[in-house]
């Protein structure tokens, strides 16, 4: 995986995914886990569901008007000593980036976890350059040292056990080798590790989970503290916001406060979160950058059913109540967005040509799980669905849509369906045996590889029907049932056919 | 009460029976059951293959087959939220303002079986005897697009005869998702694998639920496995009476 | 703008992205947003008793006590240590007679910080549904460094500063966010879900929290 890009079409990395019974054990384990506890965080809150109205509500009104919001965000927080910049793709973001490293003269910085950075590839881009990023989230470390990529939005390590990553610090980390696997003496070996980087480092990244336009405030929301460390500690922070992250006024800030915690880790609220506008003075970086990152998202904005994706406030939630992403795994979405939003997200940045990214939208048995989790109500699967019709949209003529047309037609009208229904009865013939279906040619394949398939049965529904209204009036009963339009066009079916 | 229903093209052409056991079920609570023999499909599955034009076209067709019925009944949870949650938007996607016009005025009278039944008419005894041991699956639209709640359970639970058996993760999605089931057959294959082991694991003679879509992706495994659980549609067992039992 | 990195570049890019943005976002209309949800309203001390059981949720420490206990309660809180850093601005009849005050001025370094084992601050804000401390960063908090390097930090919040809900919570600081304040949100010690999922106390931040409730004031 590198960034956005997936590198294969979704179900066959899902396969290859699938083989690993080590990452599926680790995800049920954890998945099941949270979704529990994420029902209880919630239900504590007998408004959920208006905070939720409430939050997509302000995520809507802060679309509408989004670029006001980014100028007034612009102009606050230089008017308190920070410095704003633009982004229009991933490639901008990161000479932005290394320049202001570079006239640093930077070689090594922290990192905030931030999957905006790690959609535009940063660390990739810094390396290049001579530029070691360190990442101080535990996960993220995890990731990194195992020379490895994320497989959810939260928890980027969810994928590995507390064995592996015993087994990985003890390898790695300086100094360390007899870890045992308790997740506290392991997080007390990143601790040891990272202490003196947060302490001597002149440089951090952080990305923001909100920029608040009317106060010119940016906003990490943690657990570890290694966010604090990282937006306090440094004489230079440079920020990276995906423009569609900013809210309208400080009020605002309140309903994700709320909702964010309990959807993402299932708390009432997370350890730590900081706020900073601009520059303070003798408190903190004193050379602030904010980066305001395109990359995709004003395309998005423009269409009308899947802007509601660019309400996410990359919680979570909806991967963890996926049975499709908990079977697959992070890793077969191939991008940094793995997951429901990820099926709808990555081939919208990416554009609906992308041949990998646009089997995304088609990820999805549509169980609707996601939207019920999901804090500020994207309704995914209508967007996936939609997604879908986008794809076929733009594709040549192939097999499917001829086989759909078919069907179509076939189903214009009663009779002709009924004729269809006849058809297939005699074309099923050799497949069947004992009344079963357990072998089916080319793509439909997909079906008996695991399941039988019943037989159509002698008589369809409709020609029962019409046998009981023949063998009623014969017997001289009522037969009102019939409605006289549709017997007009109900033509005898057979000889059309 | 004249009741129009709609079988759906899949109980049509592969589970006649369903849609004889819901006649049976409404006429022996003293409805007049109408079928408008020109009805097809819902378009559902051209939907979400990604074919939209061709889900207008049969959304059209279906507001038409039933411009003048008080109320259309559906043994399925997924039809049913097809019409009433996802022709708006079919109309919105291909810009057809008479569709959305149709659509608004059609889905207020479309139900699912078990909401008809217990919030339209406010019946959950439906005077049905099946004497056997049965669990119970919550489809996925009807549960979550349709919100029919608990409306099957207390149906089933007014069963006479019956063992209703709970379901571990009962929630959780077959796996089934029309085209889905055929283009990620191994992630489909594996959601399907869970579910048939927790309908094992329960001990029951069959499994039902509101939607012979699922339910054959499910039996399907079931019989792959030669488990001998069977799979059977909510209308078969409020169908069922002490003189005839619907299989 | 000499500070500005590639000045110019980014300058187009602006221009870019913003038209992109009005091009987009132009048939889009803003909702009218519904109120904010309320809850059940609880009464002063209610407030209270569930901040101290979101607060020991969190595996922190909680103390309750009159103005007058303040100072053993600290006492208590420090667990034998003897020294700790103190912000100006924190009323000192709140620390114990024999505690070792360190100050921040002249500015302790990181490295002075981190040989520093606790830290003791005032708030300015507490929300009780969600067991949340606000810093502000003002008197008698210091600057965020000071809450953050020392691994124990004992807070003091008067009873009075303990508000129900988050927006309530964050409604009392707006003041000080549009003055340019950095804020701090603290629910219980640094912590990590991080390795599957089990939350575990202690990461960077300070692995010890206690909070103190002085009521009356």
């Amino acid at each position: 995986m590198s960034g956005l890009h997936p590198q294969l079409p979704f179900p066959e990395a899902a396969k290859s995914e699938l083989l690993s019974a080590q990452l599926r054990s680790n995800l049920r384990k954890v998945t099941h886990t949270i979704r529990e506890k994420r029902l209880s965080a919630v239900a504590e809150l007998p408004y959920w569901e208006e905070l939720r109205v409430l939050g997509e509500a302000t995520k809507n009104e802060a679309l509408a008007h989004l670029s006001d919001h980014l100028l007034e965000l612009e102009k606050n927080v230089k008017a308190r000593g920070g410095q704003v910049h633009w982004a229009t793709d991933a490639q901008e973001a990161r000479e932005l980036v290394a320049q202001i490293a570079e006239r640093h003269q930077v070689r090594e910085l922290i990192k905030v976890k931030s999957i905006t950075s790690d959609e535009i590839e940063l660390n990739k881009a810094l390396d290049e350059r001579g530029i070691h990023a360190i990442e101080t989230d535990l996960a993220e470390l995890i990731v990194q040292l195992s020379h490895d990529t994320p497989s959810h939005i939260l928890v980027p390590a969810i994928h590995r056990n507390r064995a592996e990553i015993q087994a990985l610090f003890n390898r790695e980390l300086p100094g360390e080798g007899h870890l045992s696997d308790l997740p506290a003496d392991l997080a007390g070996a990143a601790r040891r590790y990272l202490r003196h980087k947060f302490l001597t480092t002149k440089m951090a990244v952080s990305g923001a989970n909100f920029g608040i336009a009317d106060t010119g405030t940016v906003c990490v929301v943690e657990s570890e503290g290694n966010g604090r460390m990282c937006v306090t500690l440094p004489e230079v922070l440079v920020s990276i916001m995906g423009v569609e992250k900013v809210l309208p006024t400080w009020d605002d800030i309140s309903v994700f406060m709320e909702l964010l915690p309990r959807s993402s880790t299932a708390e009432r609220m997370n350890p730590y979160t900081s706020f900073w506008s601009g520059v303070t003075a003798d408190d903190g970086p004193q050379e602030f950058h904010l980066i305001l990152l395109d990359n995709g998202r004003s395309k998005v904005l423009a269409d009308q059913t899947g802007r509601q994706t660019l309400r996410c406030i990359r919680c979570s939630a909806c991967l963890n109540v996926c049975p499709v992403y908990e079977r697959a795994g992070g890793h077969a979405y191939g991008s940094v967005y793995p997951g429901p939003i990820g099926a709808i997200l990555t081939p919208q940045l990416l554009g609906m040509q992308d041949h990998n990214a646009n089997t995304l939208p088609g990820a999805s048995s549509l169980c609707g799980a996601c939207f019920d989790a999901c804090p500020v109500r994207i309704n995914i699967p209508q967007v996936l669905i939609y997604l879908r019709g986008e794809v076929t949209k733009d594709k040549g003529p192939s097999v499917e849509q001829l086989a759909m047309q078919g069907m179509r037609l076939a189903m214009s009208a009663g009779w002709r369906f009924e004729g269809a229904i006849k058809l297939a009865r005699i074309g099923q013939g050799p497949l069947v045996q004992d009344g079963t279906i357990s072998w089916l040619p080319g793509m439909l394949g997909g079906w008996t590889q695991s399941r039988d398939l019943g037989a159509f049965p002698d008589q369809s529904f409709r020609e029962w029907w019409r046998e009981r209204q023949r063998n009623q009036a014969k017997a001289g009963a009522p037969t009102p049932s019939d409605k006289s339009p549709a017997n007009r066009d109900a033509k005898e079916p057979g000889e059309q056919v | 009460m004249k009741v129009d229903i709609f079988p759906t093209c899949i109980n049509d052409a592969l589970f006649p029976r369903t849609g004889q056991a819901m006649v049976a079920l409404l006429e022996r609570l003293g409805h007049d059951v109408r079928f408008n023999p020109n009805q097809t499909c819902c378009g559902q599955m051209h939907l979400n293959t990604g074919y939209r034009q061709d889900a207008a076209a049969l959304a059209h067709k279906f507001v038409s087959d039933y411009e003048d019925a008080d109320v259309i009944v559906t043994p399925s949870g997924s039809c049913a939220a097809m019409i009433r949650e996802l022709y708006p938007e079919v109309a919105q996607w291909t810009g057809d303002h008479a569709l959305a016009k149709a659509v608004s005025d059609v889905s207020p009278r479309v139900y699912e079986l078990s909401e008809f039944l217990v919030n339209r008419l406010g019946i959950t005894d439906v005077g049905a005897y099946y004497p056997h041991r049965v669990t119970y699956h919550p489809t996925c639209h009807a549960m979550r697009s349709l919100r029919v709640g608990d409306a099957p359970l207390k149906l089933l639970q007014q069963v006479r005869g019956m063992t209703l058996l709970p379901l571990e993760g009962a929630e959780e999605c077959c796996g089934f998702g029309g085209t889905f089931s055929i283009k990620n057959p191994d992630v489909s294959t594996a959601m399907l694998a869970d579910k048939v082991q927790h309908i094992i694991a329960t001990g029951a003679e069959s499994c039902t639920a509101g939607d012979n879509s699922c339910l054959m992706h499910i039996g399907g495994g079931l019989h792959r496995l030669r488990s001998g659980t069977r799979t059977v549609h909510l209308a078969h067992i409020l169908a069922s009476t002490q003189a005839e039992v619907w299989v | 703008m000499t500070n500005t990195p590639n000045a110019i570049h980014t300058a187009e890019a602006r221009l870019e992205v913003l038209t992109r943005i009005n091009r987009a976002a132009q048939d889009m209309v803003a909702p009218v947003k519904p109120p904010y949800p309320q809850g059940e309203v609880l009464s002063r001390e209610a407030i209270l008793e569930q901040f101290e059981d979101r607060i020991l949720d969190y595996k922190a420490g909680f103390l309750r006590v009159a103005p007058a206990g303040v100072a053993q309660a600290v006492a208590t809180a420090l667990a034998g240590e003897t020294r700790a850093v103190v912000p100006q601005g924190l009323d000192l009849a709140w620390l114990p007679a024999e505690l070792t005050l360190l100050r921040d001025s002249p500015r302790l370094s990181h490295a002075e910080l981190d040989g520093i084992g606790t830290v003791i601050t005032g708030a300015a804000v507490a929300i009780s549904t969600t067991g949340t401390i606000i810093l502000n960063h003002v008197a008698g908090q210091g600057r965020r460094a000071l809450t953050l390097i020392p691994d124990r930090h004992i807070c003091i919040v008067r009873a009075s500063q303990v508000v129900q809900t988050v927006p309530e919570g964050m409604q009392a600081v707006a003041s000080s966010v549009t003055a340019g304040q950095p804020l701090t949100l603290i629910s219980g010690p640094s912590a990590t879900s991080d390795i599957e999922l089990v939350r575990v106390e202690g990461v960077h931040g300070p692995r010890q929290l206690s909070v103190i409730v002085v009521e009356g004031i």
